[in-house]
């Protein structure tokens, strides 16, 4: 494990729904600058996990610590406001405006103005817009979206919506990024522009936490794996120790020995 | 946005304002017909009311609630000015701001719902309000309020802006000029909400309130903010009404209110700030003009209502060839 302090702290985490527990005392630490991966099987609780560390969801036990603050319990948009970002599981980004609108209206936790002042356009408020927009087109420019700009985000290719849901939460400059299935649904290119785009993220400075089904890439990627199953983390390691781990392998019963690398 | 276009912009501007003020007033002394100062009041109240349902539905929720706060703030601006004297033209914004004041109690947890289930409570708000006029002792009950004085002077440091509308030989085009003085001031607002930063935060909640929310912003504090700006304008519309009328009773605004305001959003369209305008302007007239066809006048209207939002489904105005005023 490369050195760094841990700026996330996932403590005994654990979210029931009624009689279900769908993530039971987990518990994991991210170091700063890392890319950490949280894979699973179908319905191991990843994307509950997920939601907890984003606060879209209240544990029912244990805690969330952010640069050594309790952030579980707290509203989303605070969340993001402290440095927390998730992105979405479906391609979830402003269908109805333009690529360029929706960076720039992702800006919004780096607003010095108010509302009054967005609203009489004052100096500062100026200043916001301006350098909101400068901004955006670097974001754009740095996910490769420069011919997409002013193009509608629902008429984008799956893999430039991918790019965009990034390209969202890069604007509200994150220190951890939370990103719900970057490769879904991509083939072995897109897939291969996705890794180097998350591992240029991290080259930014973000920390980066995913949720992914794609081994290959999660392995070439991870610098750490942490890997539930049925809502219990069964290990945690680098990519070369999950895949020498006889609990990981059985919990993907066999079938998918080759896609994480045996 | 390119000169021509702004160019084009101006000059509608300008024409609509000369019409409104000038050509109109001066159409209706030629011909004598001035029941249509009424009817262009009503228009223009109606569509400051709009305005505001507008706006919920531009933050993504459907408002069949406005007739309450019209009802609200034409008691309001009634209660003020028999039972406490004060001048009319300081119950506007007192009446406005009642309404938003009780709109973010009612707001906080209603605008948590969507879609269907926030249209079914604040459809329910306004027969709420309706049967609270008829019980509570402030507002008289079923009798109304009625002979209230017509507005009084409005003047700043001894300089008399409006006057004494009881002295006027005409209040209608008094009324008529007000109206329309304060609907092109909440339109001319309403623009430069739609057009500055705000105006994108409320696309982005009427487009996806997660995302809105992980992006850092504070959806609940922003479709508060929306309400309460939309019930502010409706119990503005509301006490005027109340002070052209000299009256009001708890009928005076009705669920069938409430549905017109949301109709002339409809028509209009809703991608625009200025829909409600030309919707309201539409539906009202468009009533009357059928007005002739008597018994049929309610069958023919609503299929053309249906035709309408069949053909046009995003509103009259996407019928506009100035792309420019497209919000």
């Amino acid at each position: 494990m490369s050195a760094g302090a841990a700026i996330l702290e996932v403590k005994g985490i654990t979210r029931r729904f009624g009689g279900l527990v769908a993530v039971n005392d987990v518990s994991f630490t991210v170091a700063e600058k890392q890319i950490l991966s949280v894979i699973g099987p179908n319905g191991a609780g990843k994307s509950t996990l997920f939601k907890l560390i984003a606060s879209f969801l209240h544990p029912s036990g244990g805690e969330v610590r952010f640069q050594g603050q309790r952030i579980s319990g707290l509203s989303p948009h605070i969340v993001a406001r402290k440095g927390v970002v998730r992105t979405f599981q479906e391609t979830t980004v402003f269908k109805a405006m333009t690529v360029r609108d929706n960076i720039v209206i992702a800006h919004h936790l780096r607003s010095k103005s108010g509302l009054t002042g967005f609203y009489f356009g004052s100096r500062i408020a100026r200043g916001d817009e301006a350098e909101f927009g400068r901004s955006a087109d670097e974001i754009i420019d740095f996910l490769g979206l420069t011919e997409q700009r002013d193009k509608l985000a629902s008429s984008l290719p799956h893999g430039h919506l991918r790019a965009l849901g990034i390209g969202i939460g890069l604007a509200t400059n994150p220190k951890l990024l939370l990103l719900d299935e970057p490769f879904a649904g991509m083939n072995h290119d897109e897939t291969n522009r996705a890794v180097r785009m998350v591992s240029r993220v991290r080259d930014r400075g973000v920390t980066v936490v995913l949720v992914e089904h794609d081994m290959p890439a999660v392995m070439k990627i991870s610098d750490r794996v942490v890997v539930l199953n049925f809502g219990v983390k069964i290990a945690e390691g680098t990519p070369a120790e999950i895949q020498r781990n006889d609990k990981v392998i059985e919990a993907y019963l066999g079938s998918e020995d080759t896609s994480i690398g045996l | 946005m390119s000169s021509t276009q702004k160019t084009t912009q101006l000059a509608i501007l300008a024409a609509f304002l000369l019409g409104v003020f000038v050509v109109i007033p001066w159409g209706i002394a030629a011909t004598g017909r001035h029941d249509l100062y009424y009817t262009l009041t009503s228009v223009a109240l109606l569509s400051i009311a709009s305005a505001g349902v507008w706006l919920t539905f531009y933050i993504g929720r459907i408002n069949i609630g406005q007739g309450a706060y019209a009802l609200m703030g034409g008691y309001v601006s009634a209660i003020l000015v028999v039972t406490y004297g004060v001048s009319f033209w300081l119950t506007l914004p007192l009446a406005g701001l009642f309404c938003a004041a009780i709109s973010v109690l009612i707001g906080l947890p209603i605008l948590r719902l969507r879609g269907v289930y926030f249209a079914m409570v604040t459809l329910v708000l306004t027969e709420v309000t309706r049967l609270s006029a008829l019980a509570l002792p402030i507002t008289n009950g079923a009798k109304g309020m009625v002979s209230i004085p017509l507005p009084g002077p409005l003047g700043i440091g001894g300089f008399n802006l409006v006057p004494d509308f009881a002295t006027l030989k005409t209040p209608n085009l008094a009324f008529y000029y007000l109206s329309m003085f304060l609907m092109c001031l909440c339109f001319g607002a309403m623009y430069r909400l739609v057009h500055s930063r705000i105006g994108k935060l409320c696309q982005s909640l009427q487009q996806n309130e997660e995302l809105a929310s992980s992006i850092g912003v504070n959806i609940t504090l922003l479709r508060v903010i929306a309400y309460a700006i939309s019930s502010f304008l409706g119990g503005l519309s509301g006490a005027i009404f109340v002070g052209i009328a000299q009256s009001i009773y708890p009928s005076s605004f009705t669920v069938t209110d409430s549905v017109n305001f949301m109709l002339n959003c409809f028509l209009g369209g809703l991608g625009y700030v200025f829909g409600p305008i030309i919707g309201t302007f539409l539906l009202y007239f468009g009533w009357d003009l059928l007005f002739q066809t008597g018994q049929f006048q309610l069958l023919i209207f609503s299929s053309l209502l249906i035709i309408f939002m069949l053909v046009l489904p995003n509103g009259l105005l996407s019928l506009n060839p100035f792309a420019g005023k497209k919000s």
